[in-house]
């Protein structure tokens, strides 16, 4: 495997930042880490670097080890490239001077070359003799993904690369760094918060929890089929109805019986929760099923209304914006869920 | 399993790192160390001969006019400083932009060059009571200059701009949010300088003054200048004159329990600086414009320091300097003026690297035993030069005797003789002792708008060690290196007692010809010498002044 962490553990006095965390990176393939913040995301990103050691576990890349507790191999033996949430660009260098810091031992007309090609692919060709001081940040987190990638890194490391830009700047950027990495072949490893980004950049995406992952899947997965109760809350949005497994692959709500994907572990009788997505419930004016509003938030292209049930409970639905009702109104709802992911009760 | 090995021979241990940097920042700490344990183990082990005779020939004076400078002095620069720096900072009147940079000028000026031009000038036969006597027929009501009021006057000029540096920045810093605070409150201006303006200052202050009475204790140039007996003179009198090592370091230990309680008042003051910052510095208070007669007396009052404390001193050095300069110059002066160059440049030279080795390794591997060792490092600023100077040839002397034996054993007769204690190291060991914080300040402070990222953007790309400091730090650090080294270079052009006890005999710098013809009352020419010290000296006032100006 391209990068391998298995069991890693670092611990700063009594707490474990990161605890227990073991992945696997393909080779070309761009992966991220996701979580709140203290999650342990960023220091297992420096562990693979080598600016921390670790206390238990081991870090490999293509079989060579870089850290076990106790020794690590140097950052600047490592291989493995950054790119920094400040960017951290040499201020006393050019754009082209801090492309080629890394590449210092190549001959003079390969050195010349990879930084043709490097500033060609992120589109800085024409301010190679500038100082950072002098472009724009979006511009300086391309400087720092192409100086990252100028000494063609087993690995590169991008720690939270959008954090420090506009909005509007995140999602065009995104999808250019993504285009940068995957036309270079690099394998890449993102921390973030930004789900948007994640899902924008990552192949594959580990949602993290107090220092270890909860699960670690493609994008789709990890929405349609979080494997924890706390990636159903953390990834996208949703509202969890109550149910009562009636067969293997069925439950039975309040909004009538539901087709679960898959036959879980559940037993006759027991009750579950379902995880609903906004998308999962359509307003029907035909639907013999109402709810009423009350709250809403205007998205634009939708609605975002939250509809309260005969019950009692809270759930979401995303409807087109010309289908404006007011806090109160009763509309008429139906359900058509793509994938049903069903979790034990929280409370009895 | 042995490829498991090969794998892991690469790898490295984060300890020995550590423990290598933390051995070579031990031997950079020992300049400071060492007179200080010195003087310590003579505090530890007192002579009781020697202790009898100096408590009852020497310590009842000394103690009290010590004290009586110190206080006096600590007192007069708080209020003066203060006060100009409230002026120039918050308030508007004719010349004040001119003034809020001259005042810091005496800076310039070491405290002895203006002890003996206040003396040469003010005295029975100097130019001032002469003339009063042609004129009057008598000069008799000008009180001496000679006196404990003298010192401290001109202690106060010399010394009064560490007060008022660090006030001023507390003023500008404030900002005028507590101010406006205490207005909509119901106070006065008046009222509300007292309970919260000055109170908010209070820490910049207490650091400043504590500043001035380090000062106060280390000064040996003015006090004997004006034949006032303190620890200092005490101390260079023990050595020289008694001969006596023993009576030295004694006296230098009681002197260092002084300097040590200063030190600590120092410390806990600025540790609260951080808390009584605002973040509004912005929106910096509008100047209250000053009209009429008030107008006129603050910029009198600025102009009347800033002509004692400065323009005239310098002014008279200049007109000694020229009539003098004819005689005055020959080849020795080539000599003095060489003297000193050399080992202000070989001081600048050896603390700046030092500095950066030092303030590198703290950055790399940050513990609190290193920190620790830093601190110590850069403790020697606090110590007197007397302490320091006595404290190193203490060592250096037993060093060199035991040298001698074991020479003698080997050799009989034959044995050549060492004179460790008379050469340019022990001179240079108790500068670097003494300096190390100078050029480490602006080094440490340069490193630390260094982030940490840039060091890890260097090393994830293969750079590290050696190639970090030449290729990153290096050129980053250019500024900060060349100030360093410039104060360094300007402190040991001005310093006097380390260079008058430690040097080698002979050898004769321009600080060391001022004591000379000083002593012997010939202030005409200590001019000369003391003309380049002070020339010399306004290169870091400029610096200063940029600095300042920058900031605001």
């Amino acid at each position: 495997m391209w990068l391998e962490l298995k069991d890693v553990v670092r611990r700063f006095g009594r707490l474990s930042a990161v605890n227990g965390l073991s992945f696997e990176l393909e080779r070309g393939a761009i992966g991220c880490l996701l979580g709140p913040s203290g999650c342990g995301k960023t220091t297992a990103l420096r562990c693979i670097a080598g600016f921390e050691p670790i206390d238990e576990g081991t870090i490999r890349a293509q079989d060579r080890v870089l850290s076990r507790p106790g020794s690590v191999l140097p950052p600047e033996e490592r291989r493995v490239g950054m790119v920094f949430q400040d960017f951290a660009l040499f201020p006393h260098l050019t754009v082209e001077e801090n492309v080629a810091f890394g590449i210092a031992h190549l001959a003079r007309d390969a050195r010349r070359r990879r930084i043709d090609e490097l500033l060609e692919v992120v589109g800085l060709a024409h301010r190679r003799s500038q100082y950072p001081h002098q472009l724009s940040g979006g511009e300086q987190q391309r400087v720092a993904l192409a100086r990252a990638l100028a000494p063609q890194p087993d690995i590169v490391l991008l720690d939270e690369p959008f954090s420090s830009l506009d909005v509007e700047l995140r999602e065009r950027l995104s999808v250019q760094v993504r285009c940068v990495l995957k036309q270079l072949g690099a394998t890449a490893l993102l921390v973030t918060h930004d789900q948007q980004e994640a899902f924008a950049v990552a192949d594959v995406v580990g949602v993290m929890r107090d220092g270890k992952l909860e699960q670690w899947d493609t994008p789709y997965e990890l929405y349609h089929r979080p494997a924890t109760r706390f990636v159903a809350d953390f990834i996208g949005q949703g509202a969890f109805l109550v149910g009562e497994v009636v067969s293997p692959t069925q439950v039975r709500t309040e909004l009538g019986i539901v087709q679960l994907n898959s036959a879980g572990t559940w037993r006759i009788g027991q009750r579950v929760d379902l995880l609903l997505r906004p998308d999962d419930v359509i307003h029907d004016d035909n639907s013999t099923l109402t709810a009423e509003i009350c709250a809403r938030v205007f998205r634009g292209a939708e609605f975002l209304y939250t509809l309260r049930l005969a019950s009692g409970a809270e759930i979401l639905a995303l409807v087109p914006s010309h289908h404006d009702h007011a806090i109160g109104e009763r509309i008429g709802i139906r359900l058509e869920p793509d994938h049903v992911v069903a979790f034990e009760r929280s409370e009895p | 399993m042995s490829a498991i090995a090969g794998e892991l021979s690469g790898l490295r241990s984060h300890r020995a790192a550590q423990a290598k940097s933390f051995a070579l920042l031990f031997v950079l700490c020992l300049p400071a160390l060492v007179p200080l344990a010195a003087v310590l183990t003579a505090m530890l082990t007192p002579e009781t001969e020697i202790w009898a005779h100096l408590a009852r020939h020497v310590l009842p004076g000394v103690l009290g006019n010590t004290l009586v400078l110190v206080v006096g002095v600590s007192l007069a620069t708080a209020v003066l400083g203060t006060g100009l720096a409230w002026l120039t900072a918050t308030c508007d009147f004719p010349a004040r932009r001119f003034f809020e940079w001259a005042l810091l000028l005496p800076l310039a000026v070491p405290s002895y060059v203006l002890a003996f031009i206040a003396v040469g000038f003010l005295d029975y036969a100097g130019p001032l009571q002469s003339w009063l006597r042609e004129v009057f027929g008598s000069s008799s009501w000008v009180p001496p200059i000679r006196s404990t009021g003298g010192v401290i006057c001109v202690l106060t000029l010399s010394l009064y701009p560490y007060v008022y540096l660090l006030a001023r920045s507390a003023f500008l810093t404030q900002g005028r949010r507590a101010q406006e605070a205490a207005r909509t409150l119901g106070m006065s201006a008046f009222k509300a300088f007292w309970r919260v303006v000055l109170p908010l200052a209070r820490p910049w202050i207490v650091a400043g003054t504590a500043l001035v009475a380090m000062e106060t204790l280390a000064d040996f140039g003015a006090v004997s200048v004006f034949n006032y007996d303190t620890f200092t003179t005490a101390i260079y009198r023990a050595w020289f004159g008694m001969f006596s090592i023993d009576a030295a370091l004694e006296l230098a230990a009681v002197l260092l329990a002084f300097v040590l309680v200063v030190f600590v008042l120092e410390r806990r003051s600025r540790a609260k600086l951080r808390f009584t910052t605002t973040r509004d510095v912005s929106h910096r208070a509008p100047r209250v414009e000053l009209r009429g007669g008030r107008a006129f007396a603050a910029a009198a009052v600025a102009a009347l320091i800033f002509a004692l404390g400065f323009l005239l001193p310098l002014l008279q050095l200049a007109v000694w300097a020229i009539t003098r300069a004819r005689m005055d110059f020959d080849a020795r002066y080539v000599g003095f003026l060489w003297h000193s160059l050399l080992l202000a440049s070989s001081a600048a030279l050896i603390i700046a690297a030092a500095s950066l080795v030092v303030a590198y390794m703290e950055r790399r591997h940050s513990s609190l035993a290193l920190r620790t060792l830093v601190r110590g490092a850069t403790m020697g600023y606090a110590i007197p030069g007397t302490v320091l100077a006595v404290g190193i040839l203490v060592p250096i002397i037993g060093l060199n005797n035991l040298l001698q034996d074991l020479l003698a054993r080997w050799f009989g007769d034959a044995a050549p003789s060492v004179l460790l204690q008379s050469t340019l190291l022990t001179v240079l060991l108790a500068y670097f002792a003494r300096f190390l914080a100078v050029g480490f300040n602006p080094i440490e402070s340069g490193l630390n708008r260094i982030t940490p990222r840039i060091d890890e953007a260097a090393m994830s790309l293969g750079v590290g060690g050696v190639g970090l400091l030449r290729r990153v730090h290096a050129p980053l650090l250019r500024t900060s290196l060349v100030s360093a080294a410039i104060l360094v270079f300007v402190d040991v052009m001005k310093e006097m007692p380390i260079t008058l006890i430690a040097r080698p005999f002979g050898w004769d710098t321009l600080a060391v010809r001022v004591f000379e013809m000083t002593s012997e009352g010939e202030w005409e020419r200590a001019a000369l010498p003391a003309l380049v010290i002070v020339l010399v000296g306004l290169i870091p006032a400029a610096l200063l002044t940029r600095r300042g100006e920058h900031v605001a």
